[in-house]
């Protein structure tokens, strides 16, 4: 079963994304901010994360810095999940080394196609 | 004492000031050298021998008649602040170096006018130098026992010429060290200082003497004197007739201290900062008057213990010598010789710039120069000044020998005086009168002169060849109008009182009735406007010379080249050039440089042929004096437009400034609105995503979905929808209240109500998190503030605080106080408190606590922000400290109405 691990500090949100990963087979772990993920990571090796920019604590941009530098994770795809929507800021993501940018508001069958397609 | 050792005591002296000038001048720039003690100290050259030796003599023989020429430089120091200041700074600014050529300047750079002035001086003050080598020879004389040696047979045994050539070496030595003239002499201005003290204080040494010593104080002399005949008579003025005397005498000695050539030099010439001046007007009174404290003590004691009138000027020294105090003669005779070197080097310096910048230079050796090479001319300027030094010297050792008998230092200073205030129509009212004009001024000082040669001169000469007084008892022709101690029948003025109100009324009467009558050129009305309105011109600096024609910078160089050198040269012209943004190679010469290259030259060889040269090398044209006033009014005014110009240039400067600010302000503002706006939009999307992504699931779903998951999701749509207004009314209140559109509905009200209002609306979530609220206050304060806005602001405080703190274990103490003319309200809770680092952000709009709860809190991050500007525009200042232990208080201040 492919992992994934979801982090955003909206639980709304994450609530609805829980419940399409996990009908669509995927083992779900949630994390509410970079600090937490980065806890699961320890013990976890996802096939994908969904990263929020804009979180406590630790942002998003940094949480992928640090997923970059560790060589455990170097098949892990990461996505950013964001309501940020600027050119620029889509371009400091991928830059970054993010593997896909999606934008909120999202339509979930999209984000579905867009995982299904990274960890095929 | 024998003369060897007078000798040898008078040459240690010499050899001492001779180090101190020497000194000086290797250290010209200390402040030893330049301060204003020094300078006042110089200005006290105008005591010389006479006062030393000559004021003791009329005391005795006239009682206090030596006074007035004290009084006349007392009643001018004040003036000194106004009327000094001027001369000094035309001086400086033309580079003026004797009173000759400042007057001939005034009156157009006239040539003849520089050279009669000069010659004026000469007449008058060469006679004045022979009586102070009469009186070093005479106490010399009085001091030595060897009682021949007074009679010389011939100048080679007549210690007297070896001093007069000692004095004119020092003056030769430090007085032509520069070939500008203008130059600062500090060795003799040092020099000069130190003989000034000296002096004084050697003769209070005598007055003390005479006075404690041999008799028992002052009260003791005058008991005495006063029982001798005729003592009414030596101690007032007596009746209106001899006030004239003293008015007079007061007005002669009040324009000496100006006019004396040495005066000049001192006074203006050696001025190194104007401010000296303010120590000069006290100091130099002060000194004057300590020096005549003793002198009619002195006076009596010696008619009392030597009773000969005959020697009284010399009281001073022959008073100790009587009691055989040898050493106090000698002291004595130090001062009085101090005296004597002062004034004789700084006239002689002053006289010899005159002879050579106004008499010998124009006169006869400008050809030579304009074909010598620049070294010669230089050693040639110097040289003509040291033989004139010496020639001044010996004229003066001359008329000593021939003529010094029959005079008293007093008479002779008199008549010095007389002559100078020729000077004095041209001088004074020409600083303050434009129409002054050279002409006049000839005309005027020849027949004042003339009056004097009459009055004062004449019956010297007469009596002194043919030692009858038959022309002053009868007059010329035996016409009794004529008689020259009293024209017109007034005989009841001195001698030097009686030629000088006649000689100064004439003077005046030419001076201003030729001026009236004949204009001047337009050169000296040019220069006329640059005197009297120095003020004004000093800002036209070169401009202020109107001057038409053609020139050639080249040939304008080679004449300064021969005068100042290549390098000196070049580096002036490059001055010039820069200071006006010329280019380096211009060709064509205009006003301001011929006028630049006129004062360049002026301190070497005198204004009158500094013009001369130049004038040979360019093509002047008539200008018309209507042009001249035309042209300075204009300059004037330029400049006048130019201050407006750059004033409004400044403002200018200063709008722009603001303006920039302002722009920036706005980028800053526009960057902040941008900011805003994505938080915004950020904030909206939130909740939206949440009920777009929560619908989707619902409808794709609906089937297979647990119907508890269903109302789950239905329940998050409606939270993120309740967000989402309250962001969007949030918003909306926060913009009204930052455009201050926000209308507050002002009332007087009691805060412990409102906030007790407050408290009951915030129980529920307060008691669902077991949180305690604590009002402790009871007492009733009103204020004037909108309630439902204070309300506003204290629902989120408290709920801020509800919200951090622990379950069941919070508490939140709401107090207020009222504290020099505000209301202050706190709330103060015992949660995590704020980071140090986030309490300058936590009223920033869409800020959120890093620190708080994981759980999304319920706010729109823009509460605290809504809070301030609700404090705000009630004009009160709110605030935030984390406690000391654990939680943070906040607070607002509202204005007390």
């Amino acid at each position: 079963m492919k992992k994934i691990i979801i982090v955003d500090d909206e639980p709304n949100i994450v609530m609805t994304l829980e419940y399409t990963f996990k009908k669509n087979n995927f083992e779900v772990f949630i994390a509410r901010d970079g600090s937490e993920a980065l806890e699961i990571l320890e013990t976890v090796i996802p096939n994908v994360i969904i990263l929020d920019v804009m979180m406590p604590k630790v942002d998003g941009y940094q949480t992928l810095k640090l997923i970059k530098g560790n060589e455990k994770l170097a098949n892990t795809k990461v996505v950013f999940l964001t309501a940020k929507n600027k050119a620029s800021d889509i371009e400091k993501g991928l830059k970054l080394g993010a593997d896909k940018y999606l934008t909120k508001p999202f339509s979930i069958k999209k984000i579905v196609s867009e995982i299904k397609e990274l960890t095929a | 004492m024998s003369n060897y050792v007078l000798f040898f005591v008078i040459i240690i002296y010499l050899a001492a000031l001779f180090g101190i000038a020497f000194i000086a001048e290797r250290n010209a720039k200390s402040k030893w050298v330049n301060n204003s003690v020094v300078y006042t100290l110089s200005l006290a050259v105008y005591c010389t021998a006479w006062t030393y030796y000559g004021s003791i003599g009329i005391a005795a023989n006239s009682g206090i008649n030596f006074l007035p020429i004290y009084l006349g430089p007392v009643i001018a120091a004040p003036l000194w602040i106004v009327l000094l200041r001027k001369i000094i700074r035309i001086s400086k600014q033309h580079k003026i170096s004797s009173i000759a050529d400042f007057i001939s300047l005034r009156y157009g750079n006239s040539r003849f006018l520089g050279a009669l002035i000069t010659v004026v001086c000469l007449l008058g003050i060469i006679p004045y130098i022979g009586l102070q080598l009469q009186a070093v020879s005479e106490t010399f004389q009085i001091l030595s026992d060897d009682s021949t040696s007074y009679v010389s047979t011939s100048i080679y045994d007549d210690s007297t010429f070896y001093i007069a050539l000692l004095l004119a070496i020092f003056a030769t030595f430090f007085g032509t060290q520069t070939t500008d003239a203008s130059q600062k002499h500090k060795g003799i201005v040092l020099s000069v200082a130190f003989e000034s003290v000296i002096k004084l204080i050697f003769f209070l040494c005598v007055g003390l003497y005479v006075t404690y010593v041999l008799f028992d104080g002052t009260e003791d002399i005058y008991s005495k004197i006063s029982q001798v005949d005729n003592f009414e008579a030596l101690t007032s003025v007596n009746g209106f007739e001899n006030g004239f005397n003293w008015l007079y005498m007061i007005m002669l000695s009040f324009m000496a201290i100006f006019l004396l050539p040495r005066q000049f030099q001192v006074s203006v010439v050696e001025n190194v900062r104007e401010k000296h001046l303010k120590t000069a007007i006290w100091l130099l009174p002060l000194y004057l008057l300590l020096f005549n404290i003793f002198v009619i003590f002195i006076a009596w004691g010696g008619n009392l213990a030597i009773g000969n009138a005959e020697q009284a000027e010399y009281y001073a020294l022959l008073l100790p010598l009587q009691n055989n105090n040898t050493f106090l003669a000698l002291l004595i005779f130090l001062g009085g010789f101090s005296a004597v070197i002062s004034m004789v080097v700084v006239a002689t310096l002053a006289l010899s710039t005159m002879v050579s910048n106004n008499l010998i230079i124009p006169y006869g050796f400008l050809d030579r120069f304009i074909k010598n090479r620049p070294e010669r001319n230089s050693k040639y300027i110097k040289n003509i000044r040291r033989i004139s030094i010496f020639l001044i010297i010996l004229l003066a050792y001359a008329f000593y020998i021939n003529f010094s008998y029959e005079l008293s230092l007093y008479s002779i200073g008199l008549m010095a005086f007389v002559i100078i205030a020729q000077l004095a129509p041209s001088f004074f009212i020409g600083l303050f009168w434009n129409r002054g004009s050279a002409r006049a001024t000839i005309i005027g000082i020849v027949t004042g002169f003339l009056v004097v040669f009459y009055t004062l001169i004449l019956p010297f000469i007469i009596q002194v060849f043919t030692g009858s007084d038959d022309f002053v008892q009868y007059g010329l022709y035996e016409i009794e109008a004529l008689k020259p101690h009293a024209l017109f029948g007034i005989d009841f003025l001195s001698p030097p009182a009686h030629a000088f109100f006649w000689s100064t009324l004439v003077n005046c009467i030419c001076y201003t009735v030729f001026s009236l009558l004949f204009k001047g050129n337009y050169r000296e009305r040019n220069y006329a406007e640059m005197f009297i309105d120095s003020k004004n011109y000093t800002d036209l600096q070169d401009g202020a010379l109107v001057w038409k024609g053609e020139a050639y910078v080249a040939e304008i160089k080679n004449v300064l080249i021969k005068f100042l050198g290549e390098t000196r040269t070049e580096r002036a012209l490059n001055l010039f050039f820069r200071k006006y943004n010329l280019p380096q190679d211009t060709q064509m010469a205009d006003a301001r440089l011929i006028n630049f290259s006129e004062k360049l030259l002026t301190g070497s060889i005198g204004n009158a042929s500094a013009k001369i040269l130049i004038a040979s090398v360019v093509k002047e044209e008539e200008v018309s004096l209507v042009e001249v006033l035309q042209i300075l009014d204009e300059s004037k005014e330029t400049i006048a437009r130019n201050k407006i110009l750059r004033e409004k240039s400044d403002e200018l400067m200063q709008l722009t400034n603001k303006l920039r600010e302002a722009n920036e302000e706005l980028i800053e503002k526009d960057t902040q609105k941008d900011e805003f706006l994505d938080t915004v939009a950020h904030e909206l999307k939130t909740p939206i995503t949440g009920i777009r992504a929560s619908t989707e699931l619902l409808i794709d779903d609906n089937d297979e979905m647990p119907s508890e998951l269903k109302t789950q999701f239905l329940k998050n749509m409606l939270q993120d929808s309740d967000r989402l207004s309250r962001l969007i009314h949030n918003i909306l209140d926060f913009e009204k209240l930052a455009k201050g559109r926000a209308n507050l509905d002002l009332k007087k009200h009691n805060i412990r109500e409102s906030i007790n209002k407050t408290l009951v609306s915030l129980n529920q979530l307060s008691s669902k998190k077991e949180v305690t609220l604590i009002n402790s206050n009871k007492s009733d304060i009103y204020a004037v503030y909108d309630e439902d806005r204070i309300h506003q602001v204290l629902t989120n405080l408290i709920s801020n605080a509800i919200k951090f703190c622990e379950p069941k274990r919070g508490e939140i103490v709401i107090n207020y106080k009222y504290e020099e003319g505000f209301l202050e309200v706190t709330v103060k809770d015992n949660g995590k408190g704020i980071p140090q680092q986030d309490i300058p952000f936590v009223f920033d709009k869409f800020y959120q606590s890093k620190n708080q709860n994981i759980i999304k809190p319920e706010g729109s991050g823009l509460g605290l922000a809504i809070s301030k500007q609700i404090i705000e525009n009630h004009e009160g200042t709110i605030w935030v400290k984390n406690n000391n232990k654990s939680g943070v208080t906040f607070g607002f201040k509202l204005l007390f109405k």
